[in-house]
């Protein structure tokens, strides 16, 4: 079983809940992010979701366009994220770590290549945003040889149909956009999460975990409620760049924006 | 090779195109699919959009015979497809009247574009404001500021002007931004993409909207010479006037044709819009196709004097047609494109669009190594008054 998998088995036998912070590898500047890494792990973080930056983030808001921006400024390259990861794991063996991204850097490196650099640096799994199942199968057949786990959107548009195509390329967890949107958007409608996380269920016994428009505890908690896992992003991508000038703040304040989350989650678990 | 069997189901050419968006867009592309597909084999719907192309656009356009340029280039007969006499001034009205057609059968109310130039935002207010329809057109920043009188007749024609500050601040960036408010609004709104790029089915789509000018071409040519010409010629940014007129000549062997890119300041300066000749194939706004990149695959800006050629990518359509060798991708410069501008403009008192000189420069060195037997079709996809503040500013002169 992967990492992932490992997680998800633990935190179901504690009856918790998995709390994924999302952050742009290298935002806003290269040294920030491995001690970030650490510091949202001790905050709460289950599994930790590190952003590839792309040059034209079609899939995102503004909050991570701008780390994207920020991060490129210091010429952040997937080699240089996956080097990250070497160094994360150097101190953590256990946190899982997925990669979320647009699929030109993968192209770029080469599937073969970049799947084996991935698993050699401690990577776990892979969500490669503008790449649906349709046209995954190459890549997915790369990730699974070297035990990576592919991991797939699933969308409030998305049919019963697509959902049986998506879950079984799918490995790890499934990852439902709330809403229909780019990340950061408005705020998400629990009802309606939770009557399309009923349908999803039908149709795999993976991990669910709901992203998109997750701002503060209590929206955390009430997907926590009807979910695997959440996901929060610009909430803390957010921060990063307010404190883009004082970088030397950002590993107490934004870990700091994590554990109200984390409390809230595990009090709607009792 | 059959090549009007392409795209295949999935909206592949070759190796490219393709669908590569975010899961919500999914469902909503093929929707697009299945009513495009309905549509294209509905009578009604055809009927409207013939009459709305012969009555509100003006075609056909000519195919004119600019018998002293070519006199003068002292070669083979130059032909000018005259795409700059449409309604809104160039070939995008093509599309957009299709595309709105569309999206009106479909129960769409509200309808986005990205724009460069500003002639796919202009032919799409025009067409928004004549159907009834809310319009928010997306358009660079950089590009707001050289396309001026453009901006100011989209707001005239009752369209939202977005400027987009991310990134280059140009063409692709406002087409990510479109990207962004599709994602968000797909429940009542219609994203009409301007060129033969994007997800399947809109690089197919647009194609078979443009084919009319080289449907035109073809009987026209015939009529006027009595043969096909021996070669087209077409300025590729998106490449949406490029494929209209190649396509339906795929299939006659003889007929050379040479897609010409924007050589900005020289291939060799880095400078430039010229992917196919240049690029390398990547992903990038939904379909896989040459782009413009640096070793990591980050998008990498582009350079031209010409706005609506400012784009890292190409249709992929074309990236297939250069990889068969069917046909020939070129490029010039900021420069020989200007003196192509005023060459027409003087011989011929046709003034053209910044891009569409791309074609005409081309054609300037191509004419000369073909004896006066011969003959050229140069796609004019549009007129150059939107240019004339630029050309005057590089002039040095105020007005």
């Amino acid at each position: 079983m992967s990492r992932i998998g490992k997680r998800f088995e633990a935190l179901r036998t504690q009856g918790r809940k998995a709390l994924i912070p999302y952050i742009t590898a290298g935002d806003p500047e290269p040294s920030v992010t491995v001690p970030l890494m650490h510091a949202l792990v001790e905050a709460g973080a289950d599994i930790l979701e590190l952003g590839v930056p792309f040059s034209d983030p079609m899939a995102d808001g503004p909050a991570i366009q701008a780390a994207c921006e920020r991060a490129l400024r210091h010429h952040v390259s997937l080699h240089g994220v996956l080097d990250m990861v070497r160094a994360f794991r150097e101190r953590d063996g256990e946190t899982p770590v997925v990669l979320m991204g647009y699929l030109n850097p993968i192209e770029a490196m080469g599937y073969a290549a970049f799947a084996e650099s991935a698993a050699a640096a401690g990577v776990d799994g892979v969500l490669t945003v503008d790449l649906p199942p349709e046209e995954a199968g190459d890549l997915v057949q790369r990730l699974r040889n070297h035990a990576l786990d592919p991991i797939f959107l699933v969308a409030p548009t998305t049919t019963d149909a697509r959902m049986d195509r998506i879950c079984s390329a799918a490995s790890g967890f499934i990852y439902y956009v709330s809403l229909k949107g780019v990340t950061g958007s408005r705020t998400l409608d629990v009802g309606s999460v939770s009557a399309m996380l009923e349908r999803l269920r039908n149709h795999t016994d993976l991990p669910i975990g709901v992203g998109f428009g997750i701002r503060d505890a209590e929206s955390a908690a009430a997907v926590a409620r009807v979910s695997d896992a959440v996901v929060v992003g610009s909430v803390l991508v957010n921060k990063l760049g307010d404190l883009a000038a004082e970088a030397d703040r950002i590993n107490t304040e934004v870990p700091a924006l994590l554990r109200p989350l984390r409390q809230a989650m595990d009090q709607c678990a009792e | 090779m059959n090549w009007s069997a392409y795209p295949d189901a999935n909206g592949h050419f070759g190796p490219y195109g393709g669908i590569f968006v975010s899961e919500t867009l999914m469902e909503p592309l093929s929707e697009l699919t299945a009513a495009y597909g309905k549509y294209l084999r509905d009578p009604d719907f055809l009927a409207e959009l013939d009459a709305d192309l012969a009555h509100y656009v003006g075609r056909p356009s000519p195919l004119y015979h600019a018998e002293r340029w070519s006199r003068n280039l002292g070669g083979a007969q130059i032909y000018l497809k005259r795409e700059d006499l449409n309604h809104t001034g160039a070939h995008k009205v093509n599309n957009t009247i299709g595309q709105a057609l569309l999206a009106k059968r479909m129960g769409k109310t509200r309808i986005i574009a990205e724009t460069g130039a500003g002639q796919h935002g202009v032919a799409t207010a025009t067409v928004a404001a004549r159907l009834g329809l809310e319009c928010v057109v997306y358009m660079g920043a950089d590009d707001i500021k050289r396309q001026s009188p453009n901006v100011y007749r989209m707001r005239l024609l009752g369209a939202r002007v977005v400027a987009v500050h991310s990134g280059s601040r140009t063409l692709k960036d406002a087409l990510n931004e479109a990207m962004r408010d599709w994602v968000t609004n797909v429940d009542n709104t219609f994203y009409i993409i301007g060129t033969v790029a994007g997800p399947h089915p809109y690089p197919a789509m647009v194609r078979d909207f443009q084919s009319i000018i080289g449907r035109e071409a073809r009987a026209q040519a015939q009529a006027m010479t009595g043969r096909l010409p021996d070669a087209l010629v077409a300025c590729v940014g998106g490449g949406s006037n490029a494929i209209g007129l190649f396509h339906p000549f795929l299939d006659d062997a003889a007929v050379a044709m040479y897609g010409v890119e924007a050589a900005g300041d020289g291939i060799e300066t880095g400078r430039h819009s010229a992917p196919l000749c240049a690029g390398r194939p990547g992903v990038l706004h939904g379909n896989r196709t040459y782009l413009m990149e640096d070793g990591d695959g980050q998008i990498t800006e582009t350079h031209s004097i010409s706005a609506g050629l400012d784009y890292p990518g190409v249709g992929p359509e074309h990236a297939w047609l250069k990889d068969a060798g069917r046909v020939n991708y070129v490029s010039v410069t900021d420069t020989e494109a200007l003196e192509a501008f005023h060459a027409l403009t003087r011989t011929e008192g046709i003034i053209p669009a910044l891009e569409s000189s791309h074609a005409l420069a081309y054609a300037m060195k191509l004419a000369p190594t073909l004896d006066r037997e011969r003959s050229i079709v140069v796609n004019l996809s549009g007129r150059g008054d939107k240019d004339i503040n630029t050309i005057a500013t590089i002039e040095g002169i105020h007005i």
